[in-house]
């Protein structure tokens, strides 16, 4: 015998993916590949006004002048995009008024996601817009949430409805002309969400999206937009899970959130795409450009993300920290296992005077896995005073993965501090056998050992998100290390 | 018989340490382990557990019957076999709480129970806790990180009491104990002693086995067993020591 807990963990780790099942439900599609009338098909599909069929084809022009970005520590096969549907709406597209009307192959999936709107609705007073291949299918709650005078709602009813608090942020955090994937985003998006949290609105209940993809070959292009008005707050969660499939899958969100004067916004994430299989194959593309702004003084953006799924991740949720006293969060989970790639990280800007920033990150990488974080702390010459704390930690699990952390920091000022600290460090033989000397099978020790190491992010979670994102992340290492 | 172990031997890396252990314990009895350090106590108590850093070259070890070598570590515990450990291991970020919970939870599937819902849960934790007199304050913090030496060995009581196994191996649980907390962990060990469970007791102490009056002690010297007695034999060691034991053996 060995005493080799790579082993245990390797043993512990070959099962399949818990949500790899397709729903049967008839798609329409935009035709295949992108061009100019791929973003007009869209645009024209969704009923939209000039302004916004401007605003694609600004950044489909733009687009065509990028090339795609190779500076992270990813490998990626060439993406053809010519091959990829870019807009699939469930056929039977209907304004539902009550989950009864709601095609019952699709209550089925959320069932087996353990997610049914009902029981969300009931048990947890949680607003939930969700989306399933990029039409969003039922909006929520959106009755009391008027009441109050916040908006909750798709980006394609946000578009319709309110367009002129569209012109004005839609945009504003990431421009079109941002990066490669922010502007094939902003040429083709399909739908997302919109919320607005008026002046000095406290939103009662925490609003939640689940996105899901669903058909194959289909390109995910989701926008949101959130706006906190001065005094406001708002805590936003956003998960999603997706069917197992051999194509790999394009995504490339966009976020952006504003927050004014003494606004405070919570966004949460929970990321569980199909991830490959054992053998690298399939999987999720997910290049995603979250940023958000802190425009007025006092105000506050906290990310915090839970990443277990994916083949590819790419993300770095962003703080542009604009207004003096302003505070900028990122607490993330990264877990990576089998042949998955992760680079994730953030940017925390300090532009304004005594702002402060926190970067909790924890990377858990098992078998033949790459987890990188990438993190830029700038402080700027005005921004005196101001503050940053970066702890970046790795856990790895066997000896195949890998973990790499490039924290780049610029201080332009004298009077403020940056703290740097990382860590790498694997679990112990000692720890699995203890926990296995009382009774816990190597798989439950593995989880909650990695919960344990979490714990920091993990508490940040909303409550009916945290239970999930444990168990989540106790699935995704279940195959890991060979 | 509990446990019957026959001439088991055991190495680390190539290096043999147990070299032919015989030990029957019948139910309801309490063995004291002595002997000088480095000599082997706690790597008998990790083969029995099942720890698979050492390897079992020879011999056998029976429990309840069955062939425990052929048992995983998790399995052993779950047919009631316990270790507190020397040196428990800090896992940082889980609560104790939640540690038991995962473990008390475990082993009632097992039994084929349905798991404890969290209000039953907690108040049996209540009950073992003042059975060690284990704070609340301990109980809400990370499974052993930063605990001192003492608060350590109180954990792993106040585990035994929570899972109620059927053999209990302590080792050293005495050591590093104020004379209060010897008397608190010797007394959860009495209350959980009856008729059918049994112990291991591993110490350097025979203060110890005033508290917990063993049935037998064994000396443990250089991987083997080799010399049995009664609570006396531990008397008599703690007045010579063990060198006339190095002696005799070298004679
Ligand atoms: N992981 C290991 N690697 C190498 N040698 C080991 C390992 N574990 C134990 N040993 C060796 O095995 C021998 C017996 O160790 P063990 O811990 O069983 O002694 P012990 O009787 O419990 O001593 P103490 O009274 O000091 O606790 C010692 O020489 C020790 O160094
Ligand atoms: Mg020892």
């Amino acid at each position: 015998m060995e005493s080799d807990p790579n082993k245990i963990i390797g043993e512990v780790t070959q099962s399949d993916y818990k949500y790899g099942f397709v729903t049967e439900i008839e798609t329409e599609y935009a035709p295949k590949g992108l061009s100019e009338d791929t973003v007009r098909y869209i645009s024209a599909k969704k009923n939209e006004p000039a302004f916004m069929l401007e605003f694609r084809l600004k950044a489909f022009r733009h687009w065509l002048t990028m090339k795609l970005p190779n500076w992270a520590h990813l490998e990626i096969p060439p993406i053809d995009f010519q091959d990829i549907y870019f807009y699939a709406a469930p056929k039977k597209k209907k304004q539902y008024e009550s989950l009864d009307q709601v095609d019952p192959e699709l209550l089925a999936t959320f069932d087996k996601l353990g997610i049914s709107l009902e029981e969300q609705k009931k048990l947890s007073g949680v607003a939930v817009d969700a989306v399933i291949d990029s039409v969003s299918v039922k909006t929520t709650f959106s009755e009391t949430l008027s009441k109050y005078g916040i908006i909750f709602c798709s980006m394609s009813e946000a578009i319709q409805n309110h367009p002129d608090l569209l012109k004005q942020y839609l945009g504003s955090v990431v421009p079109y002309t941002d990066n490669y994937y922010a502007s094939l985003n902003s040429a083709v998006f399909s739908d997302g969400s919109f919320c607005y949290i008026p002046k000095g609105v406290r939103s009662p209940v925490e609003l939640s999206t689940y996105f899901r993809i669903n058909a194959a070959n289909t390109g995910q292009f989701e926008r949101t937009l959130i706006v906190a008005d001065e005094g406001a707050y708002v805590s936003y969660m956003e998960g999603c899970t997706a069917p197992q499939r051999d194509e790999n899958q394009l995504h490339a969100a966009v976020v952006e959130i504003v927050a004014m004067k003494d606004a405070q916004v919570k966004y949460s994430t929970v990321q569980n795409w199909y991830p490959g299989d054992k053998n690298g194959k399939g999987g999720i593309y997910n290049f995603v450009t979250k940023r958000g702004i802190c425009k007025g003084n006092n105000s506050k953006i906290s990310w915090t993300q839970v990443e277990t799924g994916s083949a590819v991740t790419w993300k770095y949720p962003s703080c542009i920290l604009l207004g003096d006293n302003s505070v900028g969060e990122f607490y993330s989970v990264a877990v990576t296992n089998n042949f998955q790639q992760a680079d994730t990280g953030t940017k925390m800007m300090h532009l304004g005077k005594n702002t402060k920033s926190t970067i909790i990150s924890k990377g858990i990488s098992a078998g033949k896995s790459n987890n990188s974080y990438r993190g830029l702390v700038r402080i700027s010459k005005n921004a005196t005073n101001s503050r940053n704390y970066s702890q970046c930690d790795s856990l790895l699990l066997g000896s195949s993965c890998g973990a790499h952390t490039w924290p780049y920091i610029q201080v332009e000022n004298k009077s403020s501090i940056v703290e740097h600290e990382a860590t790498t460090s694997k679990i112990s033989e000692d720890q699995l056998f203890y926990c296995q000397q009382r009774g816990m099978n190597a798989e439950s020790a593995i989880g909650l050992i990695v919960n344990g190491y979490a714990k920091e992010v993990l508490k940040q979670l909303p409550m009916e998100f945290a239970v999930e994102a444990q168990k989540l992340l106790s699935i995704s290492l279940e195959g890991s290390v060979g | 018989m509990l446990l019957s172990i026959k001439n088991l031997h055991a190495s680390i890396n190539g290096k043999e340490i147990l070299k032919g252990i015989n030990l029957d314990v019948n139910q309801g009895e309490v063995h004291a382990i002595m002997g000088p350090n480095g000599t082997g106590k706690s790597t008998l108590a990790s083969v029995i557990a099942g720890r698979e850093v050492f390897d079992v070259t020879a011999g056998e070890i029976i429990y309840k019957g069955k062939n425990l070598l052929k048992l995983a570590v998790e399995e052993r515990a779950r047919e009631g076999i316990f270790l507190g450990f020397q040196y428990p291991v800090e896992i940082p970020g889980v609560s104790i709480t939640n540690f038991m919970r995962t473990a008390v939870n475990e082993l009632r599937k097992y039994k084929g129970l349905d798991a404890l819902s969290g209000g039953v849960f907690l108040k049996l934790m209540e009950e073992k806790k003042k059975l060690v007199e284990l704070t609340s304050n301990l109980a809400n913090r990370s499974v052993n990180e930063g605990f001192s030496g003492g608060e350590k060995k109180k954990n792993e009581i106040f585990q035994m009491a929570m899972l109620e196994p059927t053999l209990a191996i302590l080792d050293e649980t005495d050591s590093g104990l104020d004379i209060d907390a010897l008397r608190v962990v010797a007394n959860g060990v009495n209350k959980l002693r009856t008729k059918e469970n049994s112990f291991l007791v591993i110490t350097h102490y025979q203060r110890l086995l005033d508290y917990i009056v063993p049935d037998f002690v064994h000396v443990l010297f250089e991987g083997r067993i080799v010399k049995s007695g009664s609570r006396e034999l531990a008397l008599e060691l703690e007045e010579k020591g063990y060198d006339w034991i190095r002696k005799e053996q070298e004679g």
